[in-house]
């Protein structure tokens, strides 16, 4: 049992409960404890750096500073969540590459009592440490029930391997850090070409069109490569994919449904955890068919309240086939 | 900003000089090495861009415009409010430029160009108020930059971000016609994520973070 430095951050608290339950359900059975940073507070996400950048970098310094703190030997500090992870490494690397950089957010968390020591800490991704830490070998030693015949699109998003300072992953654009990881879990892994395309990240409150037309590429490209569940590592794309699939066939009169989950778990599903342990039924395109594919009963999420149809003038006509229809039949 | 102008060759014109401090600025304001001025003018980044057919201006523009000295021009741009900090321009840039950063640096410096009537992280005016400056209010994107103030602005008092919250009342300021649509999703994240709609719990340094981000705002403008 190796312990790590842990910043869950706060959709793992409020959007993504189901990141969290089932980050805590794999990382037991894979060694890896993980000590919380004690009072720890928002990284900021992209907002704080966008209105005033010495407030946000010391923000988010201020997590650094009681990890450093608190670390009790330990070196490393993981991230679930893709933003939260690039700040803290973002912050870490450049107070130790530009030196009067540093000691100007010294000295604001000087006004507080606190002081980080850059380069002191490691930031890494729960996805980096368990390929390059734990190893394939003992994920494959906890797998009981491969997920033979399931479909994963996986999809990792922007701040995963982008800017990518620690130089942990395979490719800044084309990783196969995840796809290795499914395959261990003995799933069928898509080559999705767009594995590292932006969700939109917060244009679904800027510029919903923008946002909507980046979910689409997303979800139509995960559509045609007959995908059965889109994986994810981080809340923001798994919030804009699932979340937003909705509006967004409004958006397109489209009527895609593929659900989207946190690599977690599907880890947990396979490490032969229950399905109500790994926070399945808060996404709100149902996974249990998807998951029903490899003998496991999901909990499905709550029902949608009705919508009064609206009554169409004229006689009754069967509804219009839409583009979408004929690839999904086509495909499958 | 003495010592930026110090640096400059005395003989240049006025206009040469005027170019080389907005540059300079933008290289200073952002951390690290951006090499803001390095630009070769290939178009890799706009052409790398998600979102760049929601731009006034594509990155490439926005650098040449730099070098141009072009202030005004590039402070009215709706480019840095539509980058989704993708990172992809960042990594294919051929000279190494920080090109996100160097979006977040011109975010910073669009806003003070606004600054008087506003103060940064409280629930923000609809209008802005501008005294001696050709920056047009209009011409931005208010949403991106409210959207977030309001975020901000709730981590400044709860030491978390507060989504519900966030979106309730970003989404009512700004697209009041677009909430029949939103209802069955702000249901779906209570009924099926089972979120909150209260407020998250203070962190316990709520003081300590309140100095430390007071003094790194009086950093940011010395």
């Amino acid at each position: 049992m190796s312990d790590y430095i842990f910043y869950p951050g706060c959709s793992m608290e409020s959007s993504a409960k189901a990141y969290y339950e089932s980050v805590m359900a794999v990382c037991k059975p894979l060694g890896i404890g993980l000590k919380e940073i004690e009072d720890w507070n928002c990284c900021g996400a992209t907002e704080y750096l966008s209105l005033d950048i010495t407030p946000a970098y010391a923000l988010i310094a201020r997590n650094l500073a009681l990890a450093e703190e608190q670390a009790n030997g330990n070196k490393t500090i993981i991230a679930p969540c893709s933003a939260c992870y690039l700040n803290l490494a973002k912050a870490d690397h450049y107070m130790h590459d530009d030196k009067a950089f540093g000691n100007k957010i010294n000295e604001a968390l000087a006004a507080g009592g606190m002081h980080y020591t850059p380069g002191k800490l490691a930031v890494r991704h729960l996805l980096d440490v368990i390929i390059n830490e734990v190893g394939l070998d003992k994920v494959k030693e906890n797998v009981v029930k491969p997920l033979a015949g399931l479909r994963i699109a996986p999809y990792l998003g922007c701040m995963l391997p982008r800017p990518d300072y620690g130089k942990r992953y395979s490719d800044t654009e084309h990783p196969d850090e995840l796809d290795r990881l499914l395959s261990a879990l003995g799933a069928e892994v898509i080559d999705f070409p767009l594995k590292t395309h932006c969700c939109g990240g917060h244009m679904t409150q800027i510029g919903p069109d923008t946002a909507f037309e980046m979910i689409h590429r997303l979800i139509s490209s995960a559509d045609a490569l007959n995908t059965d569940v889109i994986v994810t590592v981080c809340p923001m794309c798994q919030m804009n994919l699932d979340a937003f699939q909705g509006q967004m066939n409004n958006h397109f009169k489209t009527n895609f449904k593929i659900p989207v989950l946190f690599f977690t778990q599907l880890m947990g599903i396979a490490f032969g955890e229950k399905a109500e342990s790994l926070g399945f039924g808060s996404e709100f395109v149902s996974a249990a068919e998807a998951i029903s594919r490899v003998r496991v009963q999901a909990p499905k999420p709550a029902e949608d309240a009705p919508v009064a149809k609206k009554k169409t003038p004229g006689l009754p006509m069967p509804p219009l086939r839409t583009k979408t229809d004929h690839t999904q039949e086509a495909g499958r | 900003m003495t010592d930026v102008v110090s640096v400059l060759d005395p003989h240049t014109s006025h206009t040469k000089r005027e170019d080389s401090i907005l540059l300079r600025e933008v290289s200073l304001r952002t951390p690290g090495e951006s090499h803001v001025d390095m630009c070769i003018q290939c178009g890799t980044c706009g052409g790398s861009c998600p979102s760049g057919s929601a731009m006034d201006h594509t990155p490439r523009a926005i650098f040449a415009m730099l070098r141009a000295g072009m202030r005004d021009d590039v402070l009215n741009s709706n480019t840095p409010w539509m980058c989704v900090s993708c990172y992809f321009c960042t990594v294919r840039c051929p000279q190494n430029i920080h090109i996100t950063d160097v979006m977040y640096t011109l975010k910073n410096m669009s806003l003070e160009a606004r600054k008087p009537t506003m103060p940064v992280a409280s629930p923000p005016p609809t209008a802005w108020g501008l005294k001696n400056s050709s920056i047009d209010p209009k011409k931005y994107n208010p949403t991106a930059a409210d959207f977030s103030k309001t975020f901000i602005w709730m981590v400044e008092n709860f030491g978390r971000s507060f989504e519900i919250g966030l979106a309730g009342v970003h989404n009512v300021r700004h697209f009041i016609t677009r909430l029949p649509n939103m209802t069955p999703m702000a249901i779906g994240m209570l009924t099926k994520k089972g979120m909150s709609p209260l407020p998250p719990k203070r962190i316990k340094g709520m003081d300590q973070l309140g100095k430390i981000l007071q003094r790194a705002k009086e950093l940011e403008s010395s």
